[in-house]
């Protein structure tokens, strides 16, 4: 132990040299990227700049290189700076608040820190043992994918602050009010007994106290890894439709049947949105074409939210400690709060 | 030796288990790996974050999977 002490100095300032070679790469490939492609299909391939296949091609590669480039990026600093929160410390700041408090500091508390749905009934069980109530524990979990900050990276770069803090604003308030209304509902009468039966045994173990800095960052390139390896067939269905929306498809095709004047686009994008299943980094280069064709923001964010929020997979999680009759109140309650948004920030954003 | 390795089953489980059955082999020791998958019995570890390493009814790592080296020093700490 104390031979691996003596060379930590020699290999702390190599990491940071690592560090910080990998942070210029990193950059200066995001700013060749449009050149980049813009020299292979316009200079080297000689294609018509304004043919709708070039469009679309060139739209496929810098996008899918961009995407792919802030996704390590982001990931990998909010993993490091999350890795001070956990979900042991989010309960024991949650433990004792009561309903109303609690609804807000638990989406607040769901949006920084770091969750794995995987944990989903470990954390559920976990936060009721600690006397959380059940509205209070719903609003943790569906801050927590809903407001994922991975996207509020995404967002802020590709559709700048206005559209960030209104999707951050929304998730959170969705967050709050579903949660708050399925603890009125009495939602307790449908969680599993089972849950109440449960005692957290021992000593709760904190999952990120006392990492090292080495650690931390190892956490955040392993993070980085793990969601590429997970996403990448999402963000390339998703950039390949977006492409193809973005050359194909034309200007006023969306715009006639989901505008702003269309009275149940929001509702239909979020009926569309609840069966689909993606990564919401597969979603986002979708939405800009979409965007980008006249779809009005609040319509987007809803279809995202519903994307991302409502899902097969986390219902058959969260079926394990919720009776069928909660799930059906949970999709519902939760889809009612997102469709809301979408009309309240198409009045908005208009 | 007993080694417990607490999850629902999911990729990080999976990865946790090959790191820790290869600290057991880098150190030579003679261990049963077993896999904890029932909820209740995770969250009676005091577990909220999967996946969970628990060594001899300890828990040693929670909510992250550790390389095999930091288990094998883990390990030989409680040697």
């Amino acid at each position: 132990m104390s031979a691996l002490t003596a060379h930590l100095p020699t290999t702390r300032s190599g990491r940071g040299l690592a560090l910080g070679a990998a942070a210029v790469a990193w950059a200066a490939a995001y700013w060749v990227n449009e050149q980049l492609w813009d020299l292979v299909f316009h200079d080297l391939l000689a294609m018509d700049p304004d043919a709708r296949l070039t469009e679309g091609l060139h739209f496929f590669f810098y996008d899918t290189a961009k995407i792919a480039l802030l996704l390590t990026g982001i990931i990998f600093v909010v993993t490091v700076l999350r890795s001070f929160m956990s979900v042991e410390r989010t309960r024991a700041l949650l433990g004792g608040k009561r309903e109303g408090v609690g609804n807000v500091a638990a989406a607040g508390l769901g949006v920084v820190t770091p969750f794995c749905s995987c944990s989903a009934v470990p954390a559920f069980i976990g936060f009721v043992a600690a006397g959380v109530p059940i509205g209070v524990t719903l609003s943790f979990l569906i801050a927590s994918p809903l407001v994922d900050v991975v996207a509020i990276g995404l967002l802020l770069t590709l559709f700048g602050l206005k559209v960030t803090i209104v999707y951050i604003a929304a998730g959170v308030a969705v967050a709050i009010v579903a949660g708050w209304s399925l603890g009125r509902l009495g939602a307790e009468r449908w969680v599993e007994p089972f849950v109440f039966e449960t005692r957290l045994g021992g000593q709760v173990i904190d999952s990120t106290a006392g990492l090292t800095f080495d650690q931390r960052i190892q956490l955040g390139a392993e993070e980085v890894g793990t969601v590429l390896r997970k996403i990448w067939p999402y963000l390339l269905v998703g950039i390949g439709v977006g492409a193809a929306i973005h050359g194909w498809v034309p200007e006023d095709f969306f715009t006639e049947y989901a505008g702003a004047g269309a009275t149940f686009g929001v509702l239909v994008a979020v009926l569309i949105g609840i069966p689909l299943y993606s990564n919401i980094a597969g979603i986002l280069p979708l939405v800009g074409a979409l965007h980008d064709k006249g779809l009005p923001m609040g319509t987007l964010l809803a279809f995202m939210m519903a994307v991302v929020a409502l899902s097969v997979p986390e219902m058959i999680l969260l079926r394990r400690v919720l009776r069928p009759q909660l799930i059906g109140i949970y999709l519902a309650v939760v889809g009612a709060a997102i469709v809301a948004v979408g009309y309240l920030f198409n009045l908005l954003l208009a | 030796m007993i080694v417990k390795i607490l999850g629902p089953g999911c990729r990080n489980c999976q990865n946790l288990e090959k790191a820790a059955r290869q600290a057991l082999a880098d150190l030579d020791l003679d261990a049963t790996v077993e896999k904890v998958t029932d909820y209740a019995a995770i969250a009676g570890y005091g577990v909220m974050s999967t996946p969970g390493l628990v060594v001899d009814d300890a828990v040693l790592v929670a909510g992250r999977v550790p390389s095999a080296a930091e288990i094998r020093q883990l390990l030989e700490a409680r040697a």
